[in-house]
C-alpha cells in the first residue's frame, strides 16, 4: 500500500510520521469496519441457522421430545434406542447400498468423457442430451421412473420384453427396489461426472501422450498411467461430493416408495429420520438419529481427504 | 463473455483507469476447455463406432424424457397402450388448460418464483460482497471466518432440518414461504468460495488505486469488482436457481397448504392423487410444466452453465 511506503521515508519528522500512522491505523479501521460489514450476512447466517441449530440439536438428542411441548431429559436413551433399532441399522444399510451406484456412474461417465473428448460427429449434441436429467427436477423424474418400472405397462419392462426378458415388479420387489433407485440415480447424474471427466481429460498436457506413445505404450497403458492419475482430483471431488450428496438421498425414495419400499428395502436413514420427526413426531429421538448421520458423513470425508493427501489437493 | 470492455471501471478516476488497462491478466470463461482436439491421428472408424454407441446412449438417455413428453398429450387410455404409442393419436393438448385450471400448478409456479427468485438474486448480492471482502479487503481474522463459513458445507441439511424446524414453528412461520428463503437469502458458501477464489486472480492494485482515489468500498465494489465478477455470478446464479428451483425436502416439511406449495411438492402430491384415478397424463403435463423453465434456461445458457460446472471440478 502506497501509503505504507510513505510513512518509512526518512524525510518525515517524528511528528509527521506519528500523525500518519493515527491516520494509516484509521484507514485500516474504516476498512476492517467495511470488511466486517460486507461478510456480516453469511456470518449471520452460519451463526443463527448453522451453529445454533447443531448446538439445539445436541441437546434435544438427549432429550424425550415430540416439538411442541416439554423436553425432559433421557440422557442417552435414544441413543440407546437408536443401537437397538432393526429400522435404524436397515435404513443405513440401504443408504450405504446406494452408493454402490458411485463407481458404477463414475466409470461410465470416464468412458463417455475419453469418447467425447474425440473428434465425433454431433459431440456438442450428445454432450446436451446426456445433460438433461441432472437439469431436470428431481421430484419429476422419480414420478416419472416411478411409473417407468410398473411391472405389468412400464417403459423399462416394454423394452426388456423386446430381449424377451421378463422384467420383475421393479419398485415392489424388495431384492430389485434397490437397484431401480441406483439405475435411475446413475441415469440421473451421469451427466454432470462426465462434463467433469472431460474437461480434465482435455486439460492433459498432449505431449505426455505422445511420449508415452514414442516409448511403446499401448491404448490401455496410456490411460492408465496418464489419464487416471491426471483426472483424479475429479475422481476425488466426485466421490466425496456424491457420497455426502448419497448419505441424504430422501426425494425419489418419498416419491417412488412412499411407505419405505416392499420390506422396507428402500427407506433411507434421511427418510427414516423425516419420518420419525414429521409424522411420528418423535423429534428428540429423529434429532439424534440426524446427528449420528452429520458425524459418519464428517468422518468419511475425513478419511477420504487423509487417503487423498498423497495428491496435491488443497482448498486454496 | 469476455471482460474486456468494461465501461464501468472507465467512468473511475483516470489513474485507476489505466492501471485497469496494464493489468488485464483477469480471468475469463472464454478459454473453452471442450474444443476437440485436432484430431489428425484419430481412427476415423473408432470415432464411427463410438458415434454408434453414443447415439445408442443419447437414446436411453432421452427416451424416459420424450416419453414424458408424449404422455402429456395422451388420453387416460391411450397410456396403456401396448405397445406403447410414442406419437400421441390424438394429441390431447387439453392436458395443459386441465391442469392449470384443476390443480395448484399455477400458484406452485408463483410460490417456487417467490422462494427462487428472491433467494438468488439478493443471496447472490450478499456472497459477492463478502466474496470482495474476504479477497480483497483487510480483516484480521478473515480467513478463519472463510474456514468455518466453509466447515457448514460439511454439515449436511437433514442434520439441521428439525431444530429449524422448531425454530421457525415458534415463530409461526410454518406454512408460509419464509423459511425457504430466510436461512440461504444470506450467502451461499459455494458461491462465496467461487468467487473469492476468481477475484484472486484479479490484480490487487486495482482496489487499492481506486482507495487511493478515495473511493467508497461500496463504490469500489459496485464500479470495479461486480463488472469483473459478473460471469461468475452469473454461472453460479443459474446453477443456484436450479438447485432452490428442484428442491423438494425443505419444502415439503414447511408447506402444508396446498396453495401454498412448491411446484415440486405440487406434482409430487398429484403424484399421489390422481395415479388413484389413473390420470397420468395430467401427472406428466404437470411433471413437463416443472422442468421446461430450467430446460429452456439451460438451452439458452448451454455454454456458460457446462463451462462453470466443468470449472467447479477443476477449481476444488
Amino acid at each position: 500500500m502506497a501509503i505504507d511506503v510513505d510513512t518509512t521515508s526518512g524525510a518525515w519528522t517524528k511528528q509527521r510520521r506519528k500523525a500518519s500512522q493515527k491516520a494509516n491505523r484509521k484507514l485500516h479501521r474504516k476498512e476492517y469496519t467495511w470488511a466486517a460489514i460486507f461478510m456480516a450476512a453469511p456470518v449471520i447466517g452460519w451463526l443463527a441457522f448453522l451453529l445454533f441449530p447443531l448446538g439445539f440439536s445436541v441437546y434435544a438428542s438427549f432429550t424425550n421430545w415430540n416439538g411442541l411441548g416439554a423436553m425432559s431429559w433421557i440422557g442417552l436413551d435414544n441413543y440407546v434406542r437408536l443401537v437397538n433399532d432393526p429400522y435404524f441399522w436397515k435404513a443405513l444399510w440401504n443408504t450405504v447400498f446406494y452408493m454402490i451406484g458411485i463407481p458404477i456412474g463414475l466409470a461410465l461417465s470416464l468412458l463417455l468423457a475419453l469418447a467425447l473428448a474425440r473428434r465425433i460427429p454431433g459431440r456438442t449434441f450428445f454432450r446436451t442430451v446426456y445433460y438433461i436429467p441432472v437439469i431436470s427436477s428431481l421430484a419429476a423424474i422419480a414420478i416419472l421412473w416411478q411409473w417407468a418400472y410398473n411391472g405389468d405397462f412400464g417403459l423399462v419392462n416394454q423394452f426388456l420384453a423386446i430381449f424377451g426378458i421378463e422384467g420383475p415388479n421393479w419398485l415392489m420387489d424388495p431384492t430389485w427396489s434397490k437397484p431401480a433407485l441406483i439405475i435411475m440415480a446413475i441415469w440421473k447424474g451421469l451427466g454432470y461426472s462426465t462434463i467433469l471427466y472431460l474437461a480434465a481429460v482435455q486439460a492433459v498436457p498432449r505431449s505426455l501422450y505422445e511420449a508415452a506413445a514414442l516409448d511403446g505404450a499401448n491404448a490401455w497403458q496410456r490411460f492408465r498411467t496418464i489419464t487416471l492419475p491426471m483426472v483424479r482430483p475429479v475422481t476425488f471431488f466426485l466421490v466425496v461430493t456424491n457420497i455426502i450428496a448419497g448419505s441424504m438421498i430422501f426425494t425419489e425414495i418419498n416419491i417412488m416408495t412412499p411407505t419405505g419400499g416392499p420390506n422396507w428395502s428402500t427407506a433411507s436413514l434421511v427418510w427414516y429420520i423425516w419420518n420419525q420427526a414429521f409424522r411420528n413426531l418423535s423429534m428428540g429421538y429423529a434429532t439424534s438419529m440426524a446427528l449420528v448421520l452429520g458425524i459418519l458423513v464428517l468422518i468419511v470425508t475425513v478419511i477420504q481427504f487423509r487417503l487423498n493427501r498423497r495428491n496435491d489437493f488443497s482448498i486454496e | 463473455m469476455s471482460i474486456t470492455s468494461n465501461p464501468a471501471s472507465a467512468r473511475m478516476a483516470t489513474t485507476t483507469n489505466t492501471l485497469a488497462r496494464k493489468d488485464r491478466t483477469i480471468p475469463t470463461f472464454n478459454r473453452n476447455p471442450f474444443a476437440a482436439r485436432s484430431g489428425s491421428e484419430e481412427n476415423k472408424a473408432v470415432n464411427w463406432v463410438l458415434f454408434a454407441v453414443l447415439s445408442l446412449g443419447a437414446i436411453f438417455m432421452a427416451a424416459p424424457l420424450l416419453w414424458m413428453v408424449s404422455t402429456s398429450l395422451k388420453t387416460t387410455e391411450a397410456v396403456y397402450a401396448l405397445p406403447p404409442e410414442w406419437i400421441p393419436d390424438p394429441f390431447v393438448w387439453s392436458n395443459y388448460v386441465r391442469v392449470f385450471d384443476d390443480t395448484f400448478v399455477l400458484s406452485g409456479i408463483k410460490n417456487s418464483l417467490i422462494v427462487a427468485l428472491s433467494v438468488t438474486i439478493v443471496g447472490s448480492v450478499f456472497s459477492s460482497l463478502a466474496a470482495f471482502a474476504l479477497a480483497k479487503m483487510r480483516l484480521p481474522g478473515k480467513n478463519i471466518i472463510f474456514i468455518v463459513l466453509l466447515s457448514g458445507m460439511m454439515v449436511p441439511f437433514p442434520t439441521l432440518m428439525i431444530p429449524q424446524f422448531v425454530m421457525f414453528a415458534k415463530i409461526g412461520w410454518v406454512d408460509t414461504l419464509l423459511p425457504l428463503i430466510v436461512p440461504v437469502i444470506l450467502g451461499n458458501v459455494i458461491m462465496i468460495f467461487f468467487l473469492r477464489q476468481y477475484l484472486h486472480n484479479v490484480p490487487d492494485g486495482l482496489v487499492e488505486a481506486a482507495k487511493i482515489d478515495g473511493a467508497s468500498y461500496l463504490r469500489i465494489f459496485w464500479t470495479i469488482i461486480l463488472p469483473l465478477i459478473r460471469p461468475a455470478i452469473a454461472a453460479q446464479f443459474i446453477l443456484w436457481f436450479m438447485f432452490v428451483w428442484n428442491d423438494y425436502l425443505a419444502p415439503i416439511i414447511y408447506l402444508n397448504s396446498p396453495e401454498k406449495q412448491t411446484l415440486q411438492v405440487v406434482i409430487a402430491n398429484m403424484n399421489v392423487q390422481y395415479a388413484t384415478q389413473r390420470d397420468y397424463p395430467l401427472i406428466m403435463t404437470a411433471s413437463v410444466i416443472s422442468v421446461l423453465p430450467i430446460l429452456v434456461v439451460f438451452l439458452i445458457f448451454q455454454r456458460q452453465i457446462i463451462e462453470s460446472v466443468a470449472l467447479t471440478g477443476s477449481k476444488v
